[in-house]
């Protein structure tokens, strides 16, 4: 693991900051938050690979709990080790706690006002805007990747997903069954021409 | 022992609840609503709303709710903290042998396999979250006549600029919500 990072600037700070403003904007929760930890951590800071995020992604995926706990616990993890974690548990869980506590004062009111859901209107777009950015971008680095494979899964993820509403769980099983399926068949060949050379 | 019974609620809700989201509803209703009675079904409706309106997981969302609501803010913090404990041991577990087996050629074989799959996978929710963005809080049937024209141009409008111009998201998103305030304003 790299633990290089630890000696930037304000570096905790950063961390603690970008999950905390990335949570704050996590509307509806689950997967939205991906794509904006993508551009976070990814394009923006450089901290992590794009194949790295989407194993995170996978990984918070598949344990239980929330989506957006799990990958920053990740995050933290991996650039920090246990207290890049502990750091990025707090920024992503205090921004619905602070929210949330304030909004139980007057709920109803709340729930009812018609200038808060005009708001939240607008941003709904722009969040349905910020993934469908980041999926074009990453669904466009699998095509030129030209793995017939990746190609396949991804499609076939999709309509499972979906379409006929699959259970998660069973799709990361089968896709990880096929990668490791077919690491053995190219393993397999690999040998053949060794041995036959 | 209050806290105690918080605590322990929202570490079951935790721990079974996987894929988030709405995984976790059912859950939360039979702990909160039905074991407990800590609320109606009323309000946990309430909550499912708020929470779906406001930033964060739908399971801290509840759980500070709650929280605050039996035993005030040292409740919602335990009950917060009970949710998140779960998911700090297994997936810290899951972290270490990550990091320490990443390089093998079966867990490349592997993850090269789940990577497409996450991208489907974020791409069936944007698509959600898109429809639901077009047509409303209930898209009972999707006719071209009930989409929202100002949510489609306001969308087309927030992808171009973070296409073309690649602006912080989250500055897109409080521009959406300014521009959707306005909009609610003037007409």
């Amino acid at each position: 693991m790299k633990r290089e990072k630890r000696t930037e600037k304000y570096f905790y700070g950063k961390l603690f900051l970008s999950t905390f403003y990335l949570s704050a904007f996590t509307f509806g929760g689950g997967y939205v938050i991906i794509p904006l930890m993508k551009k976070k951590f990814v394009d923006q800071f450089k901290w992590i690979e794009e194949r790295e995020m989407l194993d995170i992604a996978a990984i918070a995926q598949s344990s239980p709990g929330a989506i957006a706990v799990n990958a920053s616990i990740l995050i933290g993890y991996r650039l920090a080790g246990f207290l890049g974690a502990c750091i990025t548990i707090l920024g992503t869980v205090l921004p619905p706690m602070i929210t949330l506590s304030v909004i139980s004062l007057f709920y109803t009111a709340f729930r009812d006002s018609a200038a808060v859901s005009a708001v939240l209107n607008g941003m709904q777009a722009a969040v349905a805007a910020v993934i469908v950015d980041v999926v074009i971008s990453m669904g466009v680095g699998i095509v030129k990747s030209k793995s017939i494979l990746s190609i396949f899964i991804m499609a076939a993820a999709f309509i499972a997903t979906y379409f006929f509403e699959i259970n998660i769980i069973l799709i990361i099983l089968v896709c990880g069954i096929l990668g490791a399926l077919s690491t053995l068949v190219q393993q397999r060949k690999k040998k053949k021409g060794e041995q036959r050379q | 022992m209050i806290y105690l019974e918080l605590f322990w609620s929202f570490f079951q809700i935790g721990l079974c609840s996987i894929g988030g989201g709405y995984a976790a509803m059912p859950l939360i209703q039979s702990q909160v609503v039905d074991t407990h009675h800590w609320m109606t079904m009323t309000q946990f409706v309430d909550i499912i709303t708020i929470s779906q309106m406001t930033p964060g997981p739908i399971a801290i969302n509840s759980a500070t709710f709650v929280g605050i609501q039996i035993a005030g803010i040292p409740g919602a913090i335990i009950a917060t903290i009970g949710c998140i404990v779960p998911s700090c041991i297994i997936v810290l577990t899951i972290a270490y042998f990550y990091y320490k087996y990443q390089k093998l050629t079966m867990v490349q074989g592997i993850l090269g396999g789940l990577r497409p799959a996450v991208v489907a996978m974020i791409a069936s929710a944007g698509i959600s979250i898109l429809l639901l963005s077009f047509f409303g809080n209930e898209p009972v049937s999707y006719q071209l006549s009930q989409i929202d024209v100002f949510s489609v141009i306001l969308f087309a409008a927030s992808l171009l600029v973070l296409r073309i111009w690649k602006v912080n998201p989250i500055y897109v998103m409080l521009g959406a919500g300014a521009i959707g305030l306005g909009y609610f304003l003037l007409f």
